[in-house]
């Protein structure tokens, strides 16, 4: 029942492809998420053809580059090194750009970078897709790195849950989850540009509210509640 | 844990999930997270909102040699084993994991020092912007009024107390400032012990006499 409670609260990023894939259903519309510039930027490099994405099933690759759920399951079973140099291409710029604008320099936050790339492959076994998306299980492992390296702190987590035998979580559950995630990523891109600005800064930015609130010159309590507005809006895109 | 009654904030949860709080908050939310699924439902939408952010960050190209260099990390070995997150007690211990950890086992392990009225602490080593400890209070004890100069957590894990704004039972985390001036009395049940976090300084040092400090900051 826990684990059904999360699953409803728990909002991840992108790539619909992967699932149409394991539904078997050839979707009309999957052209255009394969040319949406989300899809066009994480294939930057791109190793596979666009023209592939639209064609059927059946002539599909098996690995999909905007598969990152595939990829940690390629890194995790085969050790397979396309695979990660795949997925570094596309996320080792972001954390590096993240640990930057948290206050590293350019030296550690490229160190830090390998740290938490090297880290992803290692915990690779540990990644559960029907708890997180590839991108946000990225973020807590750099996140976590942050504190370890810019604030020289201990990161305490919570205990685990007893999540029950270790199976291939239910497809239906990554499903909803990849959906839930979809909906998060329009829902802030679609925020107004302060409120989105302002969510980034207590994310990346290592910006205490009352530092925020000196950067923009607004009142704390005003800095507060617009987070929190920015949050509800969050939420209610979500349902 | 199914009857937590009193919650973190958002803004605790997404401080938490950003990785800007300081440790001892950081660990009294881990502690509570442990406890509370609701909680710990919420942090994984907040960890969702993180990854989102990071999915459409800015990127910021890295060194020609990063891969080479990264896969060079993985087969030296350097890297620190991976350990599996410790798994629930199922209410077998009165401490939380992530307390377990600070403590070095579970309550038995504590190393109280008396402040008076039977009323027993133990200072966590966390950073300095704020101070952790865990509070042991026999059944039925009040302590003084006292107020809060900052944001202070109190996190219930044993017996329960009661003060003029509720009863806080195992799990329940009251969130006090500087607004609110509370006599907490243990229930007289079972002997309470809490873990606070606190952002003001420190009241407790030798350098002051005990019988100076009776409200002390729970």
């Amino acid at each position: 029942m826990i684990y059904r409670k999360i699953r409803c609260v728990v909002i991840q990023s992108r790539h619909a492809p992967v699932i149409t894939c394991m539904f078997n259903v050839v979707d009309p519309s999957e052209a255009n998420v394969a040319s949406s510039p989300a899809a066009l930027r994480a294939r930057t490099g791109g190793k596979t053809d666009l023209s592939t994405k639209a064609q059927p099933l059946a002539m599909k690759t098996k690995y999909d580059p905007t598969d990152w759920i595939t990829h940690m399951t390629r890194i995790r079973d085969d050790q397979d090194q396309t695979a990660f140099a795949e997925l570094f291409q596309y996320f080792a710029p972001r954390v590096k750009a993240f640990l930057m604008r948290s206050g590293a320099d350019a030296t550690l936050a490229e160190e830090c970078t390998q740290e938490v790339m090297a880290t992803l492959w290692q915990k690779a076994h540990l990644f559960d897709a029907s708890r997180a998306s590839v991108a946000t299980w990225v973020f807590t492992i750099a996140r976590n790195r942050k504190i370890d390296a810019l604030r020289k702190q201990r990161r305490p987590e919570p205990e685990d849950l007893d999540w029950g035998p270790e199976e291939e979580p239910d497809q239906a559950d990554i499903l909803s989850l990849q959906q839930e995630s979809e909906q998060l990523g329009r829902a802030i891109a679609a925020l107004p540009a302060k409120q989105r600005e302002l969510i980034e800064k207590a994310y990346f930015g290592d910006l205490s509210h009352s530092e925020i609130a000196d950067q923009t010159g607004l009142p704390l309590g005003t800095i507060k509640s617009r987070i929190r507005l920015a949050l509800d809006r969050l939420r209610h895109a979500m349902k | 844990m199914h009857n937590v009654k009193h919650h973190l904030t958002d803004q605790l949860l997404m401080a938490y999930s950003a990785g800007t709080l300081p440790e001892a908050f950081n660990l009294i939310v881990a502690a509570h997270v442990s406890m509370c699924d609701d909680c710990r439902a919420q942090l994984a939408s907040f960890d969702s909102v993180g990854g989102a952010l990071l999915d459409g960050t800015d990127s910021q190209p890295v060194a020609e040699d990063c891969f080479a260099e990264t896969m060079r990390l993985i087969t030296s070995g350097a890297l620190s084993p991976v350990k599996r997150p410790s798994p629930s007690a199922q209410g077998a211990s009165v401490l939380p994991a992530p307390l377990r950890d600070y403590v070095g086992g579970d309550v038995d392990k504590v190393k109280w020092k008396p402040i008076g009225m039977g009323v027993k602490q133990a200072i966590l080593p966390t950073s300095k912007e704020a101070s952790a400890r865990l509070l042991y209070i026999p059944a039925g004890t009040a302590v003084p009024d006292h107020g809060h100069r900052g944001m202070e957590l109190t996190l219930v894990l044993q017996g329960a107390f009661v003060d003029e704004t509720d009863r806080f039972g195992r799990g329940d985390i009251e969130i006090a400032d500087e607004d609110l001036t509370h006599t907490p009395v243990a229930d007289i049940g079972e002997d309470c012990i809490c873990l606070a976090a606190t952002d003001a300084p420190l009241r407790f040092n030798k350098l002051i006499p005990r019988i100076a400090q009776p409200f002390f900051r729970i």
